[in-house]
């Protein structure tokens, strides 16, 4: 055998596996080349921006006009605007999809379970712009009947549909969660003469919370990073302010209205875009960071 | 034995209408989110069904709506696509391959999945703004399709990971020790047993990946700073803008008929969506006969 | 041969249990008597848990499970449709085979059925009698606040002992409470059930027929049948089962000839 298979075609073989191994190592450092470029490319123009103005201004100003005179360069309303928004939508999201989870994992036979869960993850599939056609044509007219003073771009509209499209996020999550309960622990408490109600609530939950909660995390941790549906319907008005019928602008729909502005590159209007964009990104990966945390530091034991 | 009862009170009433209280707000919160999807969907049926048409597909964009069409966001979604997949698909079914057969477990190797897992996290206009700075300006690649497609081949890049990891992990291990008891080295046996045995599932995968990037406008916006466009690309240099920007643009018009025109785009966009899903469910259903063989 | 008998506490009657269309136990009609130790020995897949499952309703569980017959517990069928299968189940405790207390604190654990139970008294009081019961109390009274699963399994399983015994039922039901730990915490778990049949009315599934023999005063014998259907073979007082059995398939059992 050793005859038909000559010296060179083996060394060829073992030089080409290596070559390959080098190429794939290649495609997985990507990530980290994407991860450093992105730090690199958002610090970068931030520090331009920062030569100009101070950070102590951008992070405690409460006026945002980088356009407008007389310009000023306090990022509160920005984040202020994206965190109302998010506070809405967790308001709706939460809740439901924690429910949703706990119906879909203790009461839904197999059979409903299989068809409810992919219908909820049709709304995760959906492209925001949708969502923001949504809220802007249908929703806004909706509540301005109850809400007369709401304006046609406003926080409300955005926060509830925002609401509506990150619930299967938690539901999903949260499911996994639950599900990963052993059924032994259901059974004792069911031996011990408790309801459905009380084993779902004070066996399951429990058991499950360091999953439920890092869904809570990353579900926040989405919306504050969602960008098309609060560009169509929040509005464009930068404002610091805890009234959801006003409009507000996130710091998302900022990045999007300058970008199709005519700033130009490296003025300081442009490099607003950056140190806005190094705020959101640090404020989603404390998020997402803090939400695989919680879950490897708190998972129970069963 | 004395069995003193009353030292229990299990209010069974109470707890026998918790139960059913219970319940109704699970089965309310579910229905929410189906309501909620299904009063979404009527309103864009019977807003855009009117406006949908032939020459809506095949026409430009127009300041005037019963003559506007999406032919150039259509198109320049194609080449988008196109050249998305091309980049995205190879480096992630790579970085899959390199992860789960060759890589050690130490700390770089951990370093890359905290990566991988972070980067799925990151907000799509982040990278816009980086595309915007890597691709559009330091590489001098210009407000292109190919600078819009390599920054969202890195958008999508963790999805065409995960799911190819997955597809690859699913090969049984019993196919890869056959394969190296005949003498196999560890690429041949990849090449020859892992991938084949895999591609459905990465299939599955790509096709969520694209699901994902085809639905993007912010990142776009960031890069292409268009959303009016009156023709079509003609090669990876040119401007270009997509389905969701341009349903993004007649959105933002003040008019009523221009809803109607989001409407009929978003019609599109869901039919091309769901297309693609269907043909993902089948390919994994095909997959799951195969390997039940 | 007890002279005087007082009515069963758990009457069996022609129970049936299908699990969609397979017909696990077929007609089984036994008698518990208070106060005694119910041994149930046979050789796997015979239907001894389907069979303890029922007497406290956990079947109820299993959407597939259809139950016929009657469990008559204190002269009333607990299948019929005025019961509450919640009550039952704090007048019939339950220890299952792997130890499964709750990733909560010891204290937590045991108080858990007091709470649910709407127990009026003294919690802690409760908390360390129960404890004592399950001869748990000495290893653990300095730190009730741990959480459970620190426990060794032999503890942990007389912890789930000392769960059930806080809602103070008149039976409890043991399936295989000993086949998943040591041979020492055996022995703890076969003298706390000789200590509990004192109070309680214990019923116990063991596939380990010494240990049937040791700790129980009645022993039933299921077996399957050719129609892999399991059935009730003979049920007597537990020396007699051992030394002089009625049923040949019983002899054959004991003896060994198969398992």
């Amino acid at each position: 055998m050793s005859q038909l298979v000559n010296r060179n075609q083996k060394k060829r073989i073992k030089l080409e596996g290596q070559v390959i191994r080098i190429i794939f190592f290649l495609c997985a450092i990507i990530s980290i080349f994407t991860t450093v470029a992105i730090l690199f490319t958002l610090i970068f123009q931030a520090l331009s921006f920062f030569n100009e103005i101070s950070v102590w201004e951008f992070l405690t100003g409460t006026r945002w006009t980088p356009i407008l005179k007389p310009r000023a360069y306090g990022v509160l309303p920005l984040v202020s605007g994206t965190l109302l928004v998010t506070v809405i939508a967790a308001a709706v999201a939460l809740p439901v999809g924690l429910f949703a989870a706990i119906f879909l994992s203790e009461y839904a036979p197999d059979k409903i379970r299989r068809i409810l869960k992919p219908i909820l993850e049709i709304l995760a599939g959906i492209p925001t712009v949708v969502y923001g056609y949504f809220a802007l044509t249908f929703v806004t007219p909706q509540l301005q009947v109850i809400f007369p003073d709401l304006l046609v771009f406003n926080a409300l509209s955005a926060g509830l549909v925002m609401g509506l499209m990150i619930i299967p996020m938690v539901s999903s999550l949260s499911e996994d969660a639950m599900l990963s309960v052993p059924r032994s622990l259901r059974e004792a408490a069911y031996a011990l003469g408790a309801t459905r109600f009380e084993v779902s609530l004070k066996i399951v939950v429990p058991a499950a919370l360091s999953g439920i909660i890092s869904a809570f995390i990353l579900a926040i941790s989405r919306a504050i990073g969602e960008t098309m549906l609060v560009t169509i319907a929040a509005g464009a008005t930068p404002r610091l302010t805890l009234n959801p019928l006003e409009s507000v602008q996130t710091m998302t729909a900022y990045i999007v209205q300058l970008s199709l502005g005519e700033a130009a590159v490296g003025s300081l209007e442009y490099n607003t875009i950056f140190a806005v964009g190094l705020v959101l990104f640090a404020m989603t990966l404390i998020m997402n960071l803090l939400g695989f945390w919680v879950v490897r530091r708190f998972r129970e034991a069963y | 034995m004395s069995i003193d009862r009353m030292k229990f009170s299990p209010k069974r009433q109470m707890r026998s209408f918790s139960g059913p209280a219970l319940y109704m707000v699970c089965l309310i919160s579910v229905l929410i989110g189906i309501l909620g999807l299904a009063v979404l969907v009527i309103e864009v049926l019977s807003t855009g069904l009117p406006w949908l048409s032939w020459h809506f597909i095949t026409d430009y964009p127009s300041r005037h709506p019963e003559e506007a069409g999406l032919y150039s966001a259509l198109m320049g979604t194609v080449w988008l696509m196109g050249m998305t997949s091309v980049l995205t698909v190879p480096v992630g079914v790579g970085a899959a391959i390199y992860l789960e057969e060759y890589a050690p477990r130490n700390f770089l190797t951990r370093f890359i999945e905290i990566n991988v897992a972070n980067l799925a996290g990151v907000p799509s206009i982040v990278y816009g703004l980086l595309g915007m700075g890597l691709f559009v300006y330091w590489m001098h690649l210009g407000r292109s399709i190919l600078a819009g497609s390599m920054t969202l081949a890195l958008l999508v890049l963790p999805i065409v990971i995960l799911a190819s990891r997955e597809a690859i992990r699913a090969v049984p291990s019993a196919y890869r020790e056959g394969a190296y008891a005949m003498g196999a080295d560890k690429w041949q046996v990849i090449k020859g047993v892992v991938l084949p045995s895999a591609i459905p599932g990465i299939l599955t995968g790509t096709v969520l990946a694209m699901s994902r990037a085809i639905g993007e406008a912010a990142p776009v916006i960031a890069i292409s700073a268009l959303v009016y466009l009156t023709f079509i690309p003609s090669s990876p240099l040119d401007r270009f803008t997509v389905l969701p920007i341009q349903i993004y643009n007649w959105v933002s018009r003040p008019q009523e008929d221009f809803r109607g025109l989001a409407a009929a785009g978003i019609i599109v966009l869901l039919a091309i969506l769901i297309t693609m899903n269907s043909v993902a469910v089948i390919l994994r259903n095909k997959y799951q006969i195969r390997s039940e063989e | 041969m007890k002279s005087q008998t007082p009515s069963p506490i758990i009457s069996v009657k022609d129970l049936n249990v299908h699990y969609g269309k397979f017909h696990a136990i077929k007609d089984v009609s036994m008698d518990i008597r208070r106060n005694t130790v119910t041994a149930l020995i046979g050789p796997s897949g015979c239907g001894k848990s389907t069979f303890i499952r029922c007497l406290n309703r956990m079947n109820d569980l299993m959407i597939t499970a259809i139950v016929t017959g009657e469990v008559n517990y204190n002269d009333r069928n607990i299948y019929s449709s005025d019961i509450d299968a919640t009550e039952i189940r704090s007048r019939i405790g339950m220890v299952f085979q792997k130890p499964n207390p709750f990733p909560k604190s010891i204290f937590q654990n045991v108080a858990f059925g007091l709470k649910v139970n709407g127990f009026s008294g003294d919690l802690d009081e409760a908390v360390e009698r129960s404890l004592v019961q399950a001869a748990l109390w000495e290893e653990v009274k300095d730190r009730l606040g741990d959480s459970a699963l620190t426990l060794s399994g032999g503890q942990q399983q007389r912890l789930c002992i000392a769960r059930a015994l806080a809602v103070e039922p008149d039976v409890i039901l043991m399936d295989e409470p000993a086949s998943a730990l040591d041979p020492i915490a055996t022995v703890a778990i076969e003298d706390l059930v000789r200590e509990l049949k004192k109070e309680y009315t214990i019923v116990i599934v063991t596939h380990n027929m010494q240990q049937a023999a040791r700790i129980s005063d009645e022993t039933a014998f299921f077996m399957v049948g050719d129609d892999y259907c399991g059935y009730l073979v003979e049920q007597d007082e537990t020396q007699k089962i051992f030394t002089n059995p009625s049923n040949e398939r019983t002899e054959a059992y004991i003896t060994g000839r198969f398992s």
